[in-house]
């Protein structure tokens, strides 16, 4: 079939020549797709949704939060005596949970990610870690928070405390820590080991004084990611550290008991203000979480920024 | 003075030691994974697997009745397996359209100006606590959702009303949760594209828009079918998010219902729970954590396949 006779629309066939179609069948001239303009507005309108609904999100949570953040909201605890309302007991178990949970899991994600890039020569044990890792990421939260309730929970006997809580969050941030060194310590070039390798350099002498340091800045990043997803966990957190909110006595040892003492964060003093329908607070606690996750955000790209000015 | 000779070789054997004890070090470390999913899995068997033994197999995973403090307790569990299963399907396919279309636009078509836009909008949204989506969802999507159903089932006479805490509500919060994770890895996905790829199809006269829908998308499918199984994931699995907006009773999942998920089952009672119960709480824990092992195991394949492509 005559190809012109379709392009014009009429359903006869053209007798015409073909260097009279200008307008149809041209090279100089391009042909309008309606479909192709459709789906770039409807690109256009995917992309647009994401951003309006971050702008949505931020505009409303400012909007309802801030009436709500005042000092005495940043800087009391909740007391039926004095009448007042306050986070300061959920910041500082927040920071306590991220202090703690950092301590146990940063060595061990980082020593990890040293094993499978410096010493793992492949094979079936390097694929079983990796899917693991996997697998860890991929877990949902609310199971970290029925594994953290009977392991450490019942059968370590730790209760509902916020070291039970922060050996949870530990397993969950793990991937997190080995993944992003992992990447770091891949980044620092091979000529790198060579070279203190052959000035005699042990490999443990290595990756302390020259792969570690030159990956700093990747690990930091690490480290940091893991934070954000600390601050904002809440279902691991229910079940294991439970929703306590009063400050450590700061006399003596009380700051290290504190971690054997159930302590809810940020985000669990949030989730109880909304079953209690306490929306102006639950606002005033999702302005902080914001403020923290913007903060996190800016801080890693920052970081990332150096790192890349510097290679 | 003595001078103290200084040999290479001095040093052997405490650098053999220390070098020995550093590797040994590092392989316990990265067997902490290994060691932590073993550990899951196992607990989650041992106390979700009792209570099949003890109300059976049939009565928990087929049987609709969930009335766990009545005198004759019934731990039915269908409804809550079918709302995740239903619930995480319908918002995946809201999702998964528009993510993947966004991240069409940040690598293919947005210019670099508003990229910068976009993309840190978009790690932002990754950040936010699930609990400030499920705060927002009530206060924003819930309202929406009473109105749309006073207007659906205004001459109703058996239409139970929700007062907009249902299914329809809870599906939405999850197509937003999930659009970031969907985006970055198709983002990803989609850069990876070998440039000539779009320079054959554009010289040969293609349009941008056919380039994209015909060249560019299918050579990432591996990287999207990546996005799409993790974005399930994640949707399966949240629980904070959609505890007050998907209302929380055990019914079929219809839209305009309130409906119970298997995450949200088990955050609702764990905290009163006690006895069988309790151990049949475990037991959605481990449906959970079943349908989270083959999700991560279709991923696996996925991704072997990808890597065996190129």
């Amino acid at each position: 079939m005559n190809q012109f006779a379709t392009r014009t629309g009429d359903g006869v066939l053209s007798k015409e020549p073909p260097y009279q179609f200008v307008s149809g069948n041209s090279i100089y001239q391009k042909k309008v797709r309606m479909g192709d303009n459709v789906l770039l507005g409807v690109i256009y309108f995917c992309a647009a949704v994401s951003v309006c609904l971050l702008a949505g999100i931020m505009g409303y949570v400012i909007y309802r939060g801030l009436p709500a953040v005042t000092w005495e909201f940043l800087s009391t605890v909740p007391s039926a005596l004095k009448g007042t309302f306050g986070i300061l007991a959920n910041i500082f178990n927040t920071i306590y949970i991220i202090v703690l949970t950092l301590l146990i899991v940063t060595p061990i994600g980082i020593g990890s990610a040293i094993y499978l890039t410096e010493y793992a020569k492949g094979g079936k044990l390097v694929r079983m870690i990796e899917f693991t890792t996997e697998t860890l990421s991929g877990i949902p939260s609310i199971i970290y928070g029925l594994f953290g309730m009977v392991f450490f929970g019942v059968v370590c006997g730790l209760g509902f405390s916020i070291l039970t809580g922060a050996l949870t969050l530990a397993i969950m941030i793990l991937p997190i820590i080995t993944r992003t060194t992992q990447e770091a310590l891949k980044t620092v070039p091979e000529s790198y080991r060579t070279g203190a390798l052959g000035m005699g350099a042990t490999k443990w002498y290595m990756i302390r004084t020259i792969i570690l340091p030159s990956a700093m800045p990747g690990i930091v990043t690490g480290v940091i990611l893991g934070i954000g997803r600390i601050v904002g966990e809440s279902a691991a957190l229910l079940f294991t550290a439970g929703s306590v909110n009063m400050l450590p006595k700061l006399a003596g040892t009380g700051i290290f008991e504190h971690a054997l003492k159930s302590g809810g964060t940020l985000t669990i003093q949030m989730y109880l203000s909304m079953t209690k329908a306490d929306y102006a607070s639950a606002f005033g606690i999702a302005l902080v979480l914001l403020a923290v996750v913007l903060g996190i955000n800016l801080l890693t790209k920052y970081i990332t920024k150096k790192l890349d000015t510097n290679h | 003075m003595k001078e103290k000779t200084i040999s290479i070789m001095g040093s052997h054997k405490t650098k053999s030691i220390v070098e020995m004890t550093a590797q040994a070090i590092f392989t316990l470390c990265a067997l902490a994974a290994l060691i932590a999913v073993g550990a899951i899995t196992i607990y989650m068997i041992i106390s979700g697997a009792p209570a099949f033994t003890k109300v059976g197999i049939k009565e928990i995973l087929f049987s609709s009745v969930w009335a766990p403090s009545a005198s004759d307790p019934q731990y039915g569990i269908l409804w809550m397996i079918l709302t995740s299963i239903v619930g995480t399907f319908l918002a995946i396919c809201i999702g998964v359209p528009i993510a993947v279309l966004t991240a069409v636009f940040l690598s293919e078509i947005g210019s670099k100006r508003v990229t910068k836009i976009v993309k840190p909008a978009v790690e932002l949204l990754a950040g936010i606590p699930s609990v400030v989506y499920g705060l927002l969802g009530i206060l924003l999507i819930c309202p929406l959702m009473y109105r749309l159903e006073q207007f659906i089932f205004a001459d109703s006479q058996t239409h139970q009303f929700t007062g907009g805490a249902n299914l329809f509500s809870a599906i939405l919060v999850l197509a937003i949760m999930i659009l970031p994770t969907v985006i970055n890895i198709s983002e990803t996905a989609l850069r990876a594209v070998p440039q000539h790829y779009r320079a054959s199809s554009l010289a040969l006269g293609a349009t941008k828009i056919q380039t994209i829908f015909k060249v560019v998308l299918p050579a990432a499918k591996s990287g999207i079918l990546t996005a799409i199984v993790l974005g399930t994931g994640r949707a399966i699995g949240e629980a904070m998010a959609i505890l007050l907006v998907a209302g929380n009773a055990v019914n079929p999942p219809e839209f305009f219902h309130s409906v119970r998920f298997l995450t949200t089952g088990i955050v609702s009672e764990m905290s009163y729970a006690s006895g069988i119960h309790r151990e049949v709480l475990f037991t959605i824990g481990l449906v959970l954590f079943l349908f989270i092992m083959v999700i991560n195991i279709i991923l696996n394949i996925i991704l072997k396949k990808g890597a065996k492509q190129s």
